[in-house]
């Protein structure tokens, strides 16, 4: 289980995060939402040891990680994958050495077992045959895909998805909702997604949080949000520009 | 006010680039006794340094030997000091010229390339990513490129002397006068093995300087490709006026070893 205990972090003037208190079950999948620039992105790189917070805690597994030495936020790490917003792939190395990124130095398997692997992920995101492509010959949402391959490539217990469906068509967001759900079918991953699309967080979601003036505002299941009598979930989730929320 | 942010600012800037250094020498450490030191990452880095910069270093010495031929050659034949002209113009090019101007160069065509990728990595989180996947971007980034780049910089430093003196000879053969046997018995009566190992010290601490300078900048990136480009201009200033303020103590420091040790 993640426990998120009161975390606060600022960032010269501005206090991204006041107080935050989230609870994540295992293999529950938890989709965070948000105005843009609210801090989501923040959160959870608290959540895999990128930011230490101000104050306040971040419990996994009963063990505080903000008090983590380099080798125990390294094993940490280990056990999550991330998917970054901008996919965050290495430019200098191909969609194969991408992906089999982590297993080349953290495992000592063989060559053919990685690239078995590797093909496999890659069939998986729906990009058989791209192994030898550069980052820069994917669009973007290709490039989005392969880094989820990256991310799931080490068989994590814990997925990060920052943004992951943002910038790809319908039909390819619905295809990683699906992987989304069957990842955590089959694996029991437990997922914490940043996102702003409404309608793939309602199809992953096992619960929904709203993250807004740096606190948790809101939580609960699917219906919970959508009849949610608070002003704020209202307005953000009908998308109107006008009401409690500010724009920022 | 300006100036004591400015200083301010200057020494942490300076511890910084020295916590890199030392974190550089740990992971290096600790990548030989983990049996992790990848030899493939540092062949791929010293090729990019070194080989592509081959021939921008080539015309540097080359072009350096010749003009110096041509500056003192004539005022020297005129003293009837033809045969101190090889020896004087190698001990120029072995002590000085070789390894300022050949770290100059390379401080410009790969310091800014560090710190351009490096940069390019930290704002499109490549860095993050890295370090989410257990690697330290020291151990995976610096290490090999300050490694490259000290090893380069000592054999682009012989090739730049070399090639100096072949630009120096052919000069002092065809407009001196001078024959090529004059020319390297005044080489080999004047240059000792300890000129050309002080030049060549230099140039390695010049190489990690310029490694250094560009990995820190690249990791302080911030902003978009404006915060790139600042990046890459200020690593290649920054690293040519650390070499120059550098050299002035590892002169001084080598000559008085010289006198000490080797006289």
């Amino acid at each position: 289980m993640i426990i998120i205990s009161n975390v606060h972090k600022r960032f010269g003037p501005k206090q991204v995060l006041k107080g935050i208190n989230l609870k994540i079950y295992d293999g529950e999948s938890l989709v965070i939402l948000g105005p843009s620039g609210c801090g989501k992105s923040v959160l959870l790189k608290h959540i895999i040891g990128l930011m230490k917070p101000d104050s306040g805690q971040v419990i996994i597994d009963g063990e505080d990680v903000t008090n983590f030495d380099q080798k125990r936020l390294d094993a940490l790490r280990m056990r999550m994958g991330m998917l970054f917003q901008s996919a965050a792939l290495f430019d200098s190395l191909n969609v194969e050495e991408n992906v089999a990124f982590g297993l080349r130095r953290h495992t000592n398997m063989s060559d053919r077992a990685i690239h078995h692997i590797v093909s496999e992920k890659l069939e998986m995101v729906g990009l058989p045959g791209t192994n030898y492509l550069m980052p820069s010959e994917l669009s973007g949402g290709m490039r989005k895909r392969v880094g989820l391959a990256r991310a799931i490539a080490m068989e994590p217990e814990i997925i990060l998805y920052d943004e992951p469906t943002t910038g790809l068509d319908p039909i390819m967001t619905s295809a990683i909702d699906e992987l989304h759900l069957s990842l955590k079918e089959r694996l029991g991953v437990t997922s914490i997604v940043v996102t702003h699309d409404l309608k793939s967080a309602y199809r992953v979601c096992d619960r929904i949080a709203l993250h807004y003036g740096g606190q948790i505002v809101e939580i609960g299941s699917r219906e919970d949000i959508i009849n949610s009598p608070n002003p704020v979930v209202q307005q953000f989730i009908r998308g109107e520009a006008h009401g409690p929320m500010t724009l920022v | 006010m300006f100036l004591i942010n400015y200083f301010k600012g200057l020494i942490e800037s300076l511890g910084s680039m020295t916590i890199l250094f030392m974190q550089t020498i740990y992971w290096t450490l600790n990548a030989i006794k983990g049996g992790r030191f990848s030899a493939k990452n540092l062949f791929d880095q010293m090729s990019r340094i070194g080989v592509d910069s081959l021939s921008m270093v080539a015309i540097t010495g080359f072009s350096t030997g010749a003009v110096l031929v041509v500056q003192i050659g004539y005022q020297f034949a005129q003293m009837g000091a033809q045969s101190y002209v090889g020896g004087v113009v190698s001990l120029a090019m072995a002590r000085e010229l070789a390894p300022i101007l050949t770290s100059i160069v390379v401080a410009g065509r790969v310091g800014s390339a560090i710190a351009a990728e490096i940069g390019t990595m930290k704002i499109t989180e490549q860095i993050d990513a890295l370090e989410t996947m257990a690697t330290n971007p020291v151990d995976y980034l610096v290490v090999p490129r300050f490694w490259g780049c000290t090893i380069m910089l000592f054999m682009l430093t012989i090739f730049t002397n070399v090639i100096g003196m072949i630009g120096g000879s052919i000069v002092a053969i065809h407009q001196i006068g001078l024959t090529l046997v004059a020319f390297k018995d005044s080489i080999l009566h004047m240059l000792l093995v300890q000129d050309l190992m002080g030049g060549l010290f230099k140039a390695t601490i010049f190489g990690a300087i310029i490694a250094i300078i560009g990995c820190y900048k690249g990791f302080t990136t911030e902003g978009g490709a404006e915060g790139v480009g600042e990046s890459t201009t200020s690593a290649v200033v920054v690293s040519i006026m650390m070499i120059l303020a550098v050299n002035y103590f590892l002169t001084v420091g080598i000559n008085n070893f010289n006198t000490a040790y080797l006289q």
